[in-house]
């Protein structure tokens, strides 16, 4: 059971993002919901790889050769990276809204309609 | 917008230090945790010190833009390139073409207990370099923008 | 020289790269020069996707692997018969949309030299632009499932970075953020399903994912998450709200082109109903889930799309109620591989129908946007209430306008007509529902291209709009070009069936032919 944890973490954590995309009208707030929900995706991925007892996945100078695996850690280097390009952009164009619509209310933001 | 005489001179001195430390990073990549895109963004944090403690147009005289787009673009060619001259050496896209051939990258690794040495990993040090000048390049730009932004926004008011 | 034609795979992606790399550097020297080097780089682009589309349909399914010593090897000589490194499978349904993505692009560099001239910040468009295509040739070339999201992610953000690149006081800067949100949203279900696979079966290649896959628990879910962000991004109905801010507020070069995007995610999802969990799913299931968003798409497409005012977002819910006919015509084909009788009489035409509709969808819907860009370009508005009485003076854009609404209405000697027909007829043998619903809806987008005709070309000159000229010739060209194809496939849609859709259509249904063409012996 204790062993899960980790999955309870990363379940909370997306619950949490979804939560606060739904529920806050600051624009800057609902995107860092959405980093809220990357890292907990993140999470996920570097859970996965986990083996009972490993060592890291190194060949020289290691002590057994249970090793958890590294293909996950490479999978989560490049979403970390595809997440910090994500959030550049969106809060530039954010940064462009609040320059011309004078405001960062998302009830406001919405001259696109129907 | 620049900040107090202690704050800025306690930038200018730590600078060289974060700029190496980032450094190494980027070097040891294939042997220690890090590599290109850890090492490039403790670079960047380095630049990003000396633009948040500073005035915005102070330092662009020393480290403008133009610096930061010509690290980026000669980033992303090396690692293109790199790339690429496998293919003119007869291999396919990607290959590492240096790794066991005794050359400046690739000694081959002893087995058994050792600390390692750094020149074992054939092209992955040079795709580190590449990765890490490209996003020292990439971030510093995408601050200097946002700084200019808020900068100007405040001058209007 | 055959060095090249060896790793032609790889220059298809290799070569957008480097052009967008080295377009800030060279913008600095001149305008002319950078302009040269975009069009060098497309028009490379292009070639290399069409010769390697040729040397696939002539001999069969391309594999070209990344890293590898020997060029004809797949499988690593020391990794005990799997294939670890990425690898780039091209079958004959990959090369189809090889064969759209290098059309379109070509075209829409061609229009964009002329469309974005009134504007600063030109190197960042373009590359931008070239980033956005090395995305979507690597996303219908890839043969492996992290690299198809890496590729899905590439062109996402470039297209959100396209879609506000003229702000015009911050309505497109929201139309980019809605885009870039959902696109986010959905790349994150998407990893979180490779994660479950990945956990279970150990490999991320989808040739050994579908010889490995059984369907426990957790499959199911990777599935249903791998399908809703798929379903997400190519504009199926309940998640189709970006379409139509983005695609209006695109420069319209980027909208042709970020159509051709969407329909590298429904291709993406077809990839994985039909060859990843080719042997596990039940046909007849999912195939009525994909039958029904496509019914709702066409429906609620062509339905919102009578009221609207601007132009150019009435062509985008046309786009949303087109791709609810892909998504008919291929939904009736993996239905119909559940009882093999009807596989034989309607299955196959239906799936031929709906990707051949593909194809004509680029074609014509690209030609639409590019019509909307110049009359957005000399007449600055897009409002139907304000434009009128153009066609005395831009006899060239409504000729062209006239074929891609013909065409895209299903009228005979236009390309959309042969798709529609095989639509129809094979969705009447399977329900005929379904096929009455099809042709009420086509009815329908006439009816609201007649409208649109009537009020932008016809009628008298009005005294605000009485010097306007002609379209620029890189515009004409770009329109020339679509406006010719959409007119070849329409008097000649048996040989470009025979020639290149029924290999898709019969490469798509046959998965275990993927699974050896990557791993050599069943």
């Amino acid at each position: 059971m204790i062993d899960n944890l980790p999955y309870f973490v990363v379940a909370i954590t997306i619950i949490l993002g979804i939560y606060t995309i739904l529920i806050r009208k600051d624009l800057i707030k609902i995107i860092m919901g959405l980093s809220i929900i990357e890292s907990g995706v993140n999470l996920f991925l570097i859970t996965i790889g986990y083996r009972w007892e490993g060592v890291a996945p190194i060949y020289t100078n290691a002590p057994s050769l249970q090793m958890v695996m590294p293909t996950v850690q490479a999978l989560t280097l490049t979403s970390i990276v595809i997440g910090v390009a994500t959030e550049a952009l969106m809060l530039s164009m954010v940064m462009l809204i609040w320059r011309h619509y004078k405001t960062k209310d998302v009830r406001k933001a919405t001259k696109l309609q129907g | 917008m620049s900040m107090s005489k202690i704050i800025r001179v306690t930038a200018d001195l730590l600078f060289p230090f974060i700029v190496i430390f980032g450094f190494y990073i980027v070097l040891h990549g294939h042997l220690t945790p890090g590599g290109g895109f850890q090492g490039g963004a403790v670079i960047a944090t380095g630049f990003i010190l000396l633009f948040a403690a500073h005035r915005i147009d102070d330092v662009t005289c020393i480290f403008g833009k133009k610096l930061f787009q010509n690290f980026e673009a000669f980033g992303l060619f090396l690692f293109i390139g790199t790339a690429l001259v496998a293919i003119a050496l007869g291999y396919t896209f990607f290959m590492n073409f240096l790794a066991n051939s005794g050359g400046l990258f690739g000694q081959t690794v002893s087995f058994g207990i050792n600390p390692g040495s750094l020149n074992t990993a054939g092209v992955i040090p040079i795709l580190n370099l590449a990765v890490g000048m490209e996003v020292l390049g990439g971030l510093s730009i995408i601050i200097i923008y946002m700084t200019k932004a808020i900068q100007w926004q405040e001058d209007l008011e | 020289m055959s060095v090249i034609l060896d790793n032609l795979p790889a220059l298809l992606i290799a070569l957008p790269i480097l052009g967008a790399i080295l377009c800030p550097v060279i913008s600095r020297i001149s305008d002319n020069v950078r302009n040269g080097w975009v069009l060098l780089i497309s028009a490379l682009t292009s070639l290399t996707c069409l010769a390697v589309a040729e040397k696939v349909f002539a001999q069969g399914a391309l594999v070209y692997t990344f890293g590898i010593s020997a060029i004809n090897q797949v499988i690593p000589p020391d990794s005990g018969g799997i294939p670890v490194r990425i690898i780039f499978v091209i079958d004959q349904m990959n090369a189809f949309m090889l064969v759209i993505a290098a059309i379109v692009g070509f075209c829409i560099t061609v229009y964009s030299i002329s469309g974005i001239s009134r504007l600063s910040g030109k190197d960042g468009f373009y590359t931008l632009l070239m980033l956005l295509t090395a995305g979507v040739i690597g996303m219908i070339s890839t043969g492996d499932l992290f690299n198809f999201f890496v590729f899905l992610e590439i062109s996402s953000l470039s297209g959100a970075a396209l879609v506000a690149y003229r702000v015009d006081k911050g309505v497109a800067a929201e139309a980019g953020l809605k885009y870039g949100a959902l696109s986010t949203l959905g790349g994150l279900m998407f990893l979180v399903g490779i994660g479950l696979l990945f956990v279970q079966y150990n490999s991320l290649n989808i040739a050994v994912l579908a010889s490995r896959i059984q369907l426990t628990n957790l499959d199911i879910i990777a599935f249903v998450l791998l399908f809703t962000a798929l379903a997400m991004k190519c504009g199926a109905v309940p998640m189709h709200f970006w379409t139509p801010d983005s695609y209006s507020m695109a420069p319209s070069g980027v909208t042709a082109f970020l159509v051709v995007s969407s329909q590298a995610s429904l291709y993406g999802l077809f990839r994985i109903c039909f060859t990843l969990f080719g042997a596990q799913i039940n046909p007849l299931t999912i195939g009525w889930v994909i039958i029904v968003l496509g019914v709702l798409s066409m429906f609620i497409g062509v339905t919102m799309a009578i009221p609207q005012k601007d132009v150019k977002r009435l062509m985008a819910y046309h786009a949303v109620s087109q791709t609810g006919y892909m998504l008919l015509g291929v939904g009736v084909g993996l239905a119909a591989l559940s009882n093999m009788n009807m596989f034989e009489s309607a299955g196959m035409m239906a799936l031929t129908g709906g990707i051949f509709h593909i194809m004509n969808h680029a074609l014509y819907k690209g030609l639409l946007f590019l019509t909307a860009g110049v009359i957005f370009f000399r007449c600055g508005t897009r409002n139907l209430n304000q434009l009128g009485g153009l066609g005395h003076n831009m006899k060239w854009t409504m000729i062209f306008f006239m074929i891609g609404a013909l065409a895209i209405a299903g009228i005979p000697p236009f390309n959309g007509f042969a798709s529609k027909l095989l639509i129809y007829e094979s969705t009447f043998i399977f329900n005929p529902v379904l096929s009455v619903i099809a042709m009420v809806v086509s009815i329908l987008t006439l009816a609201s291209f007649v409208k649109v005709f009537h009020s932008m070309f016809m009628g008298p000159v009005l005294p605000e709009y009485s010097e306007v000229k002609e379209a620029p010739k890189p515009m004409l060209i770009a329109m020339g070009i679509l406006a010719f194809l959409v007119i070849l496939f329409g008097i000649f849609p048996q040989q470009v069936i025979d020639f290149m859709v029924t290999p898709a259509a019969t490469a798509l249904v046959n998965y275990p032919g993927y699974i050896h063409a990557v791993l050599g012996g069943v």
